[in-house]
């Protein structure tokens, strides 16, 4: 017993001794941990405490706690109006605000009842496609930085820097960008933008290559994914699954095909699936991913066309400038947009699912009739899949909860909301 | 299979247990008695032609004045058939408690902890109904609408101090 304790290090908490010793006999003693994790540790992606039960360094029970960001946006939502929720929206995933932006505004607009411009959705694809490849590259490079490959990171980085620079232009924001409206967009994106992302899409597929023959064939990456954190494609739909992490199991589910939003019916691209739902085919999955999104944003950028950005319903939609400067009704719906929001909204409830990067996010709408929404529910997918976790982790060892928390990439402000 | 099509079939199956079916865009919602919902939904997700594995949401819905202040909305999805339903259950104020769906969906189990800890409600049989977004020892429903945006007056939040003493985790450790 005395070895036992001075082993234990800050953070290591010890239960009572669980099977007591025979003190003269030939075995050795045996002792469960209870090892505290979290809320401060780089390995949990944000605040998460996870108090983990072992028996030696296999987990016995791992019990999330959640909750240490929650800033109440369901409740603040309730007493604001539909325009002023969209910058809530930026700080729940907001490694990849853009797509929240999107899901709220098609979750809006299909309650609404607001039909978009051909041109808008084009640039949503195209925006919330690279949004989800500067999703995924963040990802990487973490999960790969957590599971011990540093390289990774670094290249995965010089990639999302470039994303980002081009949401700096096009928006003015690199992390909360706020830049879809409800019923468009706040600006047009200029021939030349689409221009750069068009030579963006030219060599991202060259630098997959290149992360791929970092770890592809590495036997500790190989030896620290497959296998571990396996969940089967029945267990994965009832614990609610959604996003990669569900597709690695096996089931063709995606968003995109459910709910009609963008254009993605537009454009050729293919579900991306794995087949034995460990962590190396929740990889497999995110990283066949970075080629859809990329051949679907160029496919986009080919189809695009010009057209105007703001759908037309002024009572929903700021008018355009030119109009508000020469015309008496425009300018009075947009004095009444600004200065108290919209006065009026059907009523009824509405949910409206959309495929950010991480899952299913989905909105959830109890409407009455005012320009408040009376009920919003934000359905979140790392909320789902942190419920998920103790399924995915216990019985496996201790090292392995990092290599799992990464594979469900979490944000846990979209969790905690 | 049509939604509207489900729902026949659910009144076939359980017409006294549903009272109001309604339909915004292309979704339909049906109200639902509480004392029942574990048989219906345990229906929904085992009969072959309903087949709802996947339980997208789950989320209380606070109406206060109405005959049945609280709601609880279930929002069925079948990843074989691509069908959806929202099932309402009607709850009164006075006895705030369902029956727990975990036993049928796994991924029930936060949902219902969270709205508990929203609304108050509690769900019978749930494994391990505690407070989730919020600390232990908050008091009152945030989510409700009586609850006021900015807080409860003279109640400031004490914090870690209390919250140390309610931790049953805690009371087990002993720090070397």
């Amino acid at each position: 017993m005395p070895c036992t304790q001075r082993k234990l290090t800050t953070g290591i908490l010890m239960n009572e001794m669980k099977h007591s010793p025979n003190n003269n006999g030939s075995r050795l003693a045996t002792k469960e941990f209870t090892l505290n994790m979290g809320p401060q540790h780089p390995a949990t992606h944000g605040v998460l405490r996870l108090v983990l039960d072992l028996d030696g360094e296999t987990i016995v029970k791992c019990t999330p706690y959640v909750g240490y960001l929650h800033r109440g946006v369901e409740k603040l939502s309730e007493n604001r109006n539909y325009l002023q929720i969209l910058p809530l929206t930026d700080r729940l995933d907001y490694i990849s605000s853009m797509s929240n932006n999107i899901g709220y505004c098609v979750a809006v607009e299909k309650l609404f009842g607001i039909e978009l411009p051909e041109r808008t959705e084009y640039i949503r694809t195209i925006v919330s496609e690279l949004s989800r490849i500067a999703n995924h590259l963040l990802w990487l490079a973490t999960h790969a930085l957590d599971i011990g490959a540093m390289t990774v990171f670094l290249y995965c980085f010089r990639e999302r820097e470039k994303i980002l620079d081009l949401f700096e232009r096009l928006c003015g924001a690199r992390l909360t960008v706020s830049y879809p409206r409800i019923g468009g967009l706040k600006n047009d994106a200029d021939a030349r933008w689409l221009e750069d992302v068009l030579a963006f899409t030219d060599e991202f597929p060259g630098r997959v290559g290149q992360y791929e023959t970092l770890i592809n064939k590495n036997r500790i990456w190989l030896r620290r994914t497959k296998g571990v954190g396996v969940i089967s494609a029945e267990d994965a739909i009832n614990w609610g699954l959604s996003g990669p992490t569900l597709r690695g199991s096996g089931v063709p589910y995606d968003v995109r095909t459910v709910t009609q939003y963008g254009m993605y019916h537009k454009v050729k691209w293919k579900i991306c699936t794995g087949k034995n739902g460990d962590i190396y085919d929740r990889y497999r999955v995110r990283m066949d991913e970075f080629h859809q999104s990329n051949s679907i944003i160029r496919q986009c950028i080919e189809q695009i066309s010009e057209g105007p950005i703001m759908a037309d319903a002024p009572k929903f939609t700021l008018p355009p400038k030119d109009r508000v400067l020469s015309d008496m009704e425009h300018l009075i719906h947009h004095f009444v947009l600004i200065t108290k929001g919209p006065q009026t909204a059907p009523e009824g409830e509405l949910y409206v699912p959309t495929e950010v990067p991480k899952g299913e996010l989905g909105f959830f709408f109890v409407s009455d009739g005012t320009g408040k929404p009376y009920r919003m529910r934000i359905r979140s997918p790392s909320f789902v899949h942190v419920a998920a976790l103790p399924r995915l982790c216990e019985g496996e060892l201790l090292a392995d909860i990092i290599a799992n928390i990464g594979s469900i990439d979490i944000v846990l402000g979209e969790c905690d909301r | 299979m049509e939604p509207l099509e489900i729902v026949n079939r659910l009144k076939a199956k359980y017409l006294n247990e549903i009272s109001v079916v309604s339909q915004f865009r292309d979704q339909v919602f049906v109200s639902v008695n509480r004392d029942r919902i574990l048989d219906i939904c345990r229906y929904l997700h085992d009969d072959p032609e309903m087949y709802m594995d996947y339980l997208a949401d789950l989320c209380g819905v606070d109406y206060p004045g109405r005959q049945y202040r609280f709601e609880v909305v279930y929002n069925l999805f079948s990843m074989k058939h691509r069908h959806r339903i929202l099932l309402k259950a009607l709850i009164p104020e006075k006895d705030p408690a369902i029956d727990s769906v975990v036993s049928v969906w796994s991924g029930a189990n936060w949902h219902e902890r969270e709205a508990c800890d929203m609304y108050g409600i509690t769900f019978n049989g749930h494994p391990d109904l505690r407070r989730i977004l919020m600390p232990e020892d908050w008091d009152g429903y945030p989510l409700r609408k009586d609850y006021p945006l900015k807080g409860q007056e003279d109640h400031e939040y004490k914090g870690l101090e209390e919250a140390r003493d309610l931790h049953t985790h805690d009371s087990e450790w002993t720090i070397t």
